[in-house]
């Protein structure tokens, strides 16, 4: 009577660790609305203002930001690259294409420094740069939390067998990668294409 | 062999010592978020007794007025964001595992650093009475351009304060919320399907994803009032093309919904009360539970008809107007559902089902207001006076707070092992509904007389109104210590609790009280029923007889 009692296949403490991948997604429906928010804000402050651009700017210069466009569009092809060398067991390609995106991802940080410095307006001149260097700052450190989080999980690919049968941790992180690049898009068409009030 | 198959029996004296520090276990942390959530109960209930002293009377005789200002900033800060936010996340913390025969949450280490940010970001909202220019004084809602002021020019100030525990506060809360979503979503018992679930968990999953869907707004819009106080841009400063309003709709996105997600635990605490001391099954369990996600949806929808009178234009007055209404629909449903429990029922008239009962009086009514409310015409007639404050306090202290005091008495014995006291419990039910009634029910002639919100003084002709809702809230104030007095005396040396004290059906009841440290560990039960089979004589799970006889012989040899 008492060994039907058990249910040794659904073993909760086995089942505890798969729910990462699963809270990291909730996590990202949640962080989106954090854009959305700043998105219809920018749209509304846009849209609503009589004196959108301060006095003596012209407007933004947008051969850089294109560039770092294709740069980190590029970056999410080859973190799908990485992904699929993994999935293959092929732990040499992985690492190669998981540096080249972090190598990308740096190189959009430094773009976004290089345009940042050139700009003759700053956080405090009126609202349109402080939407601006929000906007781009914001996504910018998210750029910088998912190379950070390729760093960690570059790390974690030289402990033996850590990813023998899949890694919910690259998953997730290659998850923030295409993330970050759909709300740059979204970013560079609101601010760099939608130029005139 | 019987005792090796079954829960080990409840721990035997374990050390005070881990309530006091960082500890993963879901039933420790939930009851750190209870205390910890009561404790600033009584801060935030000392300022509300100085705001009614001061009301007492028609002149401003009390506090300073700047002081006053602070006052009530603080008292709405502290109870929305210390103490009902924690205390829910404190039930959440006990019930959902148990509820669903998990061992725990789903992420114990980033449960236990949700907790501990409240008492980090409570510590810097009562730090700042202490900077100079005292505590934020421009609301709870802090809209600007009032709460961009800082006239003294110090950086660290109370409304920086202020903002930065809000921003605080949000990230406790989407850590929370990840957390108990994923839990519901992916930790059930074999055999509990959705529809078999309780309705607790149910409006728990509803209200947890109206945070992570609403709580990011309010974040953003609250880091960028944050840096127009301290960094000098002007997102919300008109002379720099920034717009006020924006900040509106921002905080009113997540603010707004907030309100439901209090409000849903509590409909789920009366969804599982109302059938345990009725003894009957929850009248229509299917659409009680659906309902909870129409209000999540409607509840995304109606944030404009906290400020018609911000220069909105008509069209999006009579949407939101429409949509605030439609809200009544399923919270209607909800309702007949629990008057159908109770219908017939064999009642049996103890403290939780005292308090569900009251709950469900003084929620009908806040609903009449809230419905008059949405009417744009009532709206800017009485926006900004008393009406409102009377209909919010009948929401969240007439319904919400005496559901979360029913749940506290309902499920005291389960996670403590100790039986609360019923006359000191029947003595707090019969203060505070008295004190709720006698201290909101006057706010309505006066803010449908004229009497605004916020001021420390006005005509002599509202003085009789007020003077009873000062004596209702005095009331409130004493029904707090027959409160306390019968926690901590039932802690400490209450009669034993079996597991099932209330005869109960739900799988929580089938632990021990209390539970052992990863409840049913390795011997989850497989649900084979829906939830509330009272009457009927179906077994909710797999060999419960078995299980419940374990138990008996459990608690007869300890």
């Amino acid at each position: 009577m008492t060994a039907t009692v058990h249910q040794p296949p659904d073993h909760p403490k086995a089942e505890h660790q798969n729910h990462n991948l699963t809270g990291f997604i909730i996590f990202l429906c949640s962080e989106s609305v954090i854009f959305l928010a700043f998105f219809s804000g920018f749209a509304l402050l846009k849209t609503s203002a009589l004196n959108w651009l301060p006095a003596g700017v012209e407007g933004l210069e947008w051969r850089m930001p294109l560039i770092n466009t294709v740069v980190l569009v590029s970056s999410s092809g080859t973190i799908w690259l990485a992904e699929r060398c993994m999935a293959k067991g092929n732990l040499v390609g992985f690492r190669t294409f998981w540096l080249v995106t972090m190598a990308l991802g740096a190189y959009f940080l430094y773009g976004q420094a290089v345009e940042w410095s050139g700009l003759q307006f700053g956080f405090t001149s009126g609202v349109f740069g402080g939407t601006f260097y929000l906007l781009t700052g914001f996504h910018g450190l998210h750029v910088a939390t998912g190379v950070f989080l390729m760093g960690l999980m570059l790390v974690k690919s030289f402990i033996p067998q850590n990813y023998v049968g899949g890694e919910q941790g690259v998953q997730a992180t290659s998850l923030f990668w295409h993330f970050v690049d759909v709300i740059w898009i979204i970013l560079f068409v609101l601010i760099y294409v939608w130029q005139r009030s | 062999m019987t005792s090796a198959t079954f829960p080990s029996s409840p721990p035997e004296n374990q050390s005070w010592n881990r309530y006091f520090g960082f500890n993963t276990d879901a039933k420790v942390i939930g009851i750190q978020y209870i205390v910890t959530a009561f404790f600033f109960f009584l801060i935030g209930g000392l300022l509300a007794m100085i705001i009614r002293g001061e009301l007492i009377t028609p002149a401003s005789d009390l506090v300073d007025r700047t002081v006053y200002n602070g006052i009530y900033t603080m008292h709405g800060t502290i109870m929305l964001f210390l103490f009902i936010f924690p205390v829910l996340n404190g039930l959440n913390n006990l019930l959902i595992p148990t509820m669903i025969g998990a061992p725990d949450m789903a992420f114990p280490r980033l449960n236990a650093v949700a907790f501990w940010l409240v008492p980090i970001f409570g510590f810097l909202l009562i730090a700042s009475f202490f900077v100079p220019g005292g505590p934020a004084y421009s609301g709870w809602w802090s809209y600007p351009p009032v709460s961009i002021q800082n006239p003294l020019g110090h950086f660290i100030n109370g409304q920086g304060l202020w903002l930065t525990a809000v921003a605080l506060s949000g990230v406790s809360s989407i850590m929370g919320a990840v957390n108990f979503v994923t839990t519901i979503l992916r930790m059930r018992a074999p055999g509990m399907g959705f529809f078999r679930m309780p309705v607790y968990c149910w409006t728990a999953l509803a209200a947890q994803s109206l945070q992570l869907i609403g709580l990011p707004a309010l974040t953003g819009g609250a880091v960028m009032l944050l840096m127009d106080l301290s960094f000098g841009t002007s997102f919300y400063e008109a002379e720099g093309g920034g717009d006020p309003v924006l900040y509106q709709h921002f905080f009113w996105f997540y603010s707004h919904p907030a309100v439901y997600v209090i409000i849903l635990p509590v409909f789920g605490i009366f969804s599982e009360l109302f059938p345990v001391y009725s003894r009957k099954p929850l009248f229509g369990y299917v659409y009680v539970s659906l309902a909870s996600f129409i209000i999540v949806g409607l509840g995304l929808i109606v944030w404009v008809h906290h400020f018609f009178t911000s220069g909105v234009p008509q069209w999006m007055r009579n949407l939101f107007m429409v949509n605030t209404m439609l809200i009544s629909v399923p919270t209607g449903v909800k309702v007949f559902a629990w008057l159908g429990t109770i219908w017939r029922g064999k009642l049996r008239l103890t403290t939780p089902m005292l308090f569900c009962l009251g709950g469900l009086f003084n929620f009908v009514f806040a609903g009449i207001t809230g419905v008059m409310l949405a009417t744009v015409p009532v709206d800017i007639h009485v926006s900004n006076t008393y009406f409102v404050v009377g209909h919010f306090h009948y929401v969240i202290y007439g319904a919400a707070v005496m559901g979360i005091f029913a749940a506290i008495y309902h499920w005291f014995p389960k996670f403590t092992g100790r039986m609360p006291y019923e006359g000191l419990g029947k003595l707090h039910f019969l203060l505070t509904f008295i004190g709720a009634n006698l201290n909101f029910l006057p706010m309505h002639p006066l803010g449908l007389m004229g009497m605004p919100r916020r001021v420390s003084s006005y005509d002599p002709e509202f003085a009789f109104w007020n003077v009873l809702a000062s004596l209702g809230a005095f009331l409130l104030g004493v029904s707090i210590i027959p409160f306390l007095l019968n926690m901590l005396s039932a802690w400490v040396r209450g009669p034993k609790a079996t597991h099932n004290p209330w005869n109960a059906i739900g799988l929580e009841w089938l632990l021990p009280s209390p539970p052992p440290e990863d409840n049913f560990g390795e011997h989850v039960p497989t649900v084979i029923s829906r939830p509330y089979g009272y009457g009927t004589g179906e077994p909710l799970v797999e060999h419960q007889a078995e299980i419940e006889r374990q138990l008996c012989l459990q608690e007869a040899s300890t």
